[in-house]
């Protein structure tokens, strides 16, 4: 449900930039997504659809890259893919780690012309 | 050169949720003049807020001046029982949003009379995923996980878990009847979030509220410094 003021969010930084950018049309938004971070692509890509047609990001592409969630052992130092139901160092068999990457939530950048 | 539309990307790296970021910065700014302390209370729905807000005003009453923002999709529920224990409340139906946002949290700020407070405890739409992401102007984020709901939580919404600064694991009352590896949970949690304090709690026969109401005190009084 929260994709829905997400998506309100894209919409107004794309086109605000697209604007900047003096451009007629949005062709496309690249977002970059991490695991982490509770937001469902079909969700997002639905509300777009909903909220784009009307302004110069109507027909865009929404790119979506998914970035995987990576932890560092806080033991030994190990980097690793963080997998349902299992979050052991595959080394040290530690539980958890820091995380290094799967929080973000961002647009990358817009296509336009 | 062909007169042809003219296609380029442009480089944007914007946090999507920064608007809503700035006015949560602002909010916290109004907290901070006045020393106030300010709790961001989630959970799924039926692990407890309410119980465990009804425990802590109970609880701090003589020593800290209190003030409840209740979420709500609808309903004014929460917001009429917390209003029976005489301390003021501001109740937020967010019409069906399933998350609090910054600017929700300014206009129930502007309800409140901020001088006469030192603790301002929100308590968030009941849902682990969305009020997450949406950052309000807290000094501290709470979650509350009770025993019935198991003990594979932080699997299913690591994001929260990340996030927060306390668990208060509810219900403990029923360990007895419900499998609920205690030792387990709590590896899951410190490990993604070693910082974090854990609370072992039962609103029901209150066992467990001192040190958590102590705590607060203690995080309420680092405001006010």
């Amino acid at each position: 449900m929260h994709e829905l003021a997400i998506t309100q969010n894209i919409l107004k930084i794309a086109l605000s930039h697209a604007e900047q950018a003096q451009a007629i049309r949005l062709t496309a938004i690249n977002l970059v997504v991490g695991e982490l971070t509770g937001f469902v692509d079909e969700s997002i890509q639905f509300y777009f659809d909903m909220l784009s047609p009307g302004t110069p990001a109507q027909g865009a592409r929404l790119v979506i890259r998914r970035v995987p969630a990576r932890l560092r052992c806080r033991e030994c130092g190990e980097e690793f893919a963080l997998r349902p139901l299992d979050w052991k160092c595959p080394r040290c068999s530690a539980v958890g780690g820091t995380v290094l990457q799967g929080r973000e939530f961002c647009i990358e950048s817009i296509e336009v012309e | 050169m062909t007169q042809k539309s003219k296609q380029m990307q442009v480089p944007i790296v914007q946090d999507i949720l920064s608007a809503n970021d700035e006015i949560a910065l602002q909010n916290r700014e109004t907290l901070d003049r006045t020393g106030i302390c300010m709790v961001n209370l989630m959970a799924s729905p039926g692990a407890g807020k309410t119980s465990l807000l009804l425990r802590t005003i109970e609880s701090l009453r003589t020593k800290l001046r209190m003030a409840v923002i209740e979420g709500d999709i609808a309903s004014t529920v929460d917001a009429d029982r917390i209003a029976q224990e005489n301390i003021p409340v501001v109740q937020i139906n967010t019409g069906g949003q399933c998350h609090l946002d910054a600017p929700m949290l300014r206009r129930a700020l502007h309800q409140l009379h901020l001088p006469d407070l030192d603790l301002i405890i929100v308590e968030n739409v009941g849902n682990l995923i969305c009020p997450v992401d949406f950052h309000l102007g807290e000094h501290l984020n709470i979650m509350i996980a009770s025993v019935p709901e198991g003990d594979d939580k932080p699997y299913k919404y690591p994001g929260i878990f990340l996030a927060v600064d306390a668990v208060v694991i509810n219900k403990i009352d029923l360990l007895p009847y419900v499998h609920f590896d205690l030792a387990a949970f709590r590896t899951l949690v410190t490990g993604m979030n070693p910082d974090v304090h854990i609370f072992e709690v039962s609103c029901e026969t209150g066992v467990g509220i001192a040190p958590w109401a102590d705590w607060l005190v203690q995080q309420t009084g680092k405001c006010q410094d």
